[in-house]
């Protein structure tokens, strides 16, 4: 009897804790390692940075370390235009996929039900490709004497091949067509709950189908609005890839920086301090929403 | 003054609701076939019938969410072909109240308030009458998540009422509440009604509710209205079997008319040795037309005695089954054919010496004006 009950509140205290530890491990643990190499001095050695930990030397470990490279990221305005530069970049993105995606998920909620599923599927049928080829794929579309060019000439918008490829229109085009998806995902889950007889009702009292939609879907539709753009801001700002592959030479941004500063210059301990840098930057949204989303359950449940 | 309210009686009076030939058809289905109705104004109007009837179709074509297939319907003078629900003078409480989860009580009332353009201040005097209308003006900053069903039920009156439509239509309004609240809101609805002038319809399928609300109520079948009256005339005279049976309680004996004598019917059955005798003058029947004949349970008088010679209408059979409801006793009697009467007895006294026991050989007996013929 006393075993069981011993056992029972062991598992009851050890199944909140799974997360936790899975946290501490996966992300803590890593994040600390990260953080001691942003407050390194790079050298060349094997690992490419100084001091390393010794249990010996505990003291003359901790004295080792110090400020210098976020000193640096302030004093070189590049790291602070890329930083600017990625937020606006995943800013607009954002914008955009909302633009695009609001319609979409709307659309897909409103479809009689039974081809619900599949409209669903369909959405998630890219990730079935590999990210890298579906980027690949666009530098064909966008390259200039690529599908995009071919076709709007062939109809007769344009008599000149244009060159999209290499600008900061071609990292959006990439954007929005990558983060589609976890856009789509929660807006549709959100306007799928929505119930029907709410819009009747505010058509009922005189509201005219375009106010309703402001007034009561949009509203109703904010916490799947907010959890998208997270979704697809936070991963967009730091984004390397589609900017690597589509972007010009002049598109800034935090993410191909922290990838030179990584692999073009070796100095780990200042792409660590971009690192770090990043996830502040990112934070900051997430504990706001958290704080919106906290007082709205509070009043609305 | 409500007793000589009657403007259906007067061919003089103006319908102010009119449904002309309407028929509306959801691809292969009519919900609602070749209908017409006038409904006036001041009128607590019931549209009553069983699920599937096509009443709430008929609403929601008032309310304009639902396009007649063929027909008109006009409010006033205006017709109402083309006019979206936003721009009818015709508010509506929904059955599951459809009140706007991220506005408080008070935004909730107000939004139809705002959608005309009214100025703030009477916006807020507006809103604090309907709270006080509906006793809810402690929880104007509530959301409709933190109140009770009963309380949802009265923000979504107050919504619908706010704007002083022409017609106020209730889809199922007590739908969602327990008996006792059920009952205390139908007089709310009939005093508020009554006080406001405003019209009322109102949809249902109970027809209890329907009884004591409605200064008329159209009984709906299969997309037709099969009578429309006032709540007496449907359950004292019903037009059809359907009615019969849909509203309130009733026996009913198959026969055949066998002729009439001094103004009476006679019909023949296989449940009683004599044929009965029933006062239902508005009847044309002919000899040997099959009929049903309905008979309320109250309207029925059980004994254990034989009745006397010469006495008419007599069913002979034995108890079958007795529930006492307190206020009235249901005894259901069987009689030699295998047919089962309900019969009720209001409990009138406390104490009844030797009271009727299961198995007893009982005497049912109703007098002929107690009955209905309904041809079949």
């Amino acid at each position: 009897m006393m075993e069981r009950t011993l056992t029972r509140r062991l598992s009851a205290g050890l199944v909140p804790a799974v997360p936790y530890l899975w946290l501490g491990v996966l992300f803590l643990v890593p994040f600390l390692i990260v953080l001691k190499i942003s407050l390194s001095d790079p050298a060349v050695a094997q690992p490419p940075y100084r001091p390393v930990f010794e249990w010996s030397d505990i003291a003359g470990f901790f004295s080792g370390l110090d400020f210098e490279n976020f000193t640096l990221l302030v004093e070189d305005d590049l790291y602070f235009r890329a930083t600017l530069s990625s937020v606006r970049i995943a800013a607009v993105s954002t914008l955009l996929l909302l633009l695009v995606g609001f319609p979409i998920a709307y659309g897909m909620a409103r479809a009689p039900e039974r081809y619900r599923t599949l409209l669903v599927a369909a959405i998630i049928l890219p990730f079935w490709t590999s990210f890298l080829i579906r980027i690949y794929a666009w530098v064909a579309i966008l390259k200039p004497e690529g599908l995009l060019t071919q076709a709007l000439m062939a109809i007769g918008l344009i008599s000149e091949p244009v060159d999209i490829l290499n600008t900061e229109t071609a990292v959006y085009i990439g954007i929005v067509y990558a983060y589609l998806p976890f856009m789509v995902l929660p807006l549709y889950a959100t306007l799928e709950k929505m119930d029907d007889t709410l819009l009747e009702a505010a058509l009922d009292l005189g509201s005219t189908p375009w106010r309703s939609f402001w007034t009561i879907t949009v509203p109703l539709a904010m916490p799947g609005i907010i959890a998208g753009s997270l979704l697809c801001f936070i991963p967009a700002v730091g984004e390397f890839v589609i900017p690597d592959l589509l972007g010009g030479s002049e598109t800034l941004m935090i993410g191909r920086q922290l990838w030179s500063e990584f692999f073009s210059n070796r100095d780990w301990p200042l792409a660590s301090a971009v690192a770090i840098l990043l996830l502040i930057v990112l934070v900051v949204p997430i504990v706001i929403y958290r704080d919106v989303e906290a007082r709205r359950v509070e009043t609305q449940r | 003054m409500r007793r000589s309210f009657a403007p259906w009686a007067n061919p003089d009076a103006k319908p102010l609701i009119r449904f002309e030939n309407v028929t509306k058809r959801f691809g292969e289905s009519t919900a609602v076939d070749h209908l017409s109705l006038d409904i006036f104004e001041g009128e607590f109007f019931c549209l009553l019938g069983p699920s599937g009837c096509g009443k709430t179709t008929l609403m929601r074509m008032l309310a304009g969410f639902e396009t007649p297939t063929e027909g008109t319907i006009t409010l006033g003078d205006q017709n109402l072909a083309g006019v979206p629900p936003y721009r009818r003078p015709v508010n509506m409480m929904f059955q599951s109240y459809a009140l706007f989860p991220h506005m408080s009580v008070e935004k909730n009332i107000a939004f139809g308030l705002k959608q005309d353009g009214m100025p703030k201040d009477q916006i807020a005097d507006r809103v604090g009458e309907m709270l006080r209308l509906v006793q809810l003006e402690k929880l104007a900053r509530r959301y409709p998540s933190q109140l009770s069903g009963g309380q949802r039920q009265r923000v979504a009156l107050a919504r619908a009422l706010a704007k002083k439509p022409k017609v106020l239509l209730l889809d199922e309004p007590l739908g969602a509440l327990d008996k006792k609240l059920r009952e205390e809101t139908q007089f709310e609805l009939m005093d508020i009604q009554h006080d406001l002038h405003m019209t009322f319809v109102v949809v249902t399928h109970d027809q209890e509710e329907a009884m004591t609300m409605a200064d008329r109520i159209a009984v709906m079948d299969h997309g037709r209205i099969v009578q429309v009256a006032t709540p007496g005339e449907i359950y004292e005279q019903p037009k059809t079997r359907f009615i019969a049976e849909f509203v309130g309680d009733v026996n009913i004996i198959e026969g055949h008319v066998q002729g009439q004598e001094n103004g009476l019917w006679r019909v023949k059955t296989s449940s009683a040795e004599v044929p009965l005798t029933i006062d239902d003058p508005d009847e044309v029947l002919h000899s040997g037309q099959p009929v049903a004949i309905a008979v309320r349970p109250e309207k029925m008088v059980i004994q254990r005695d034989p009745p006397g010679p010469g006495a008419i209408n007599v069913l002979t059979g034995e108890v079958w089954d007795i529930g006492y409801l307190g206020d009235w006793t249901v005894y259901r009697v069987k009689l030699a054919t295998g047919e089962i009467l309900r019969v009720t007895r209001a409990n009138a006294s406390r104490f009844v010496e030797s009271p009727i026991e299961w198995d007893e050989q009982v005497y049912v007996t109703f007098a002929p004006d107690a009955a209905v013929i309904l041809a079949e």
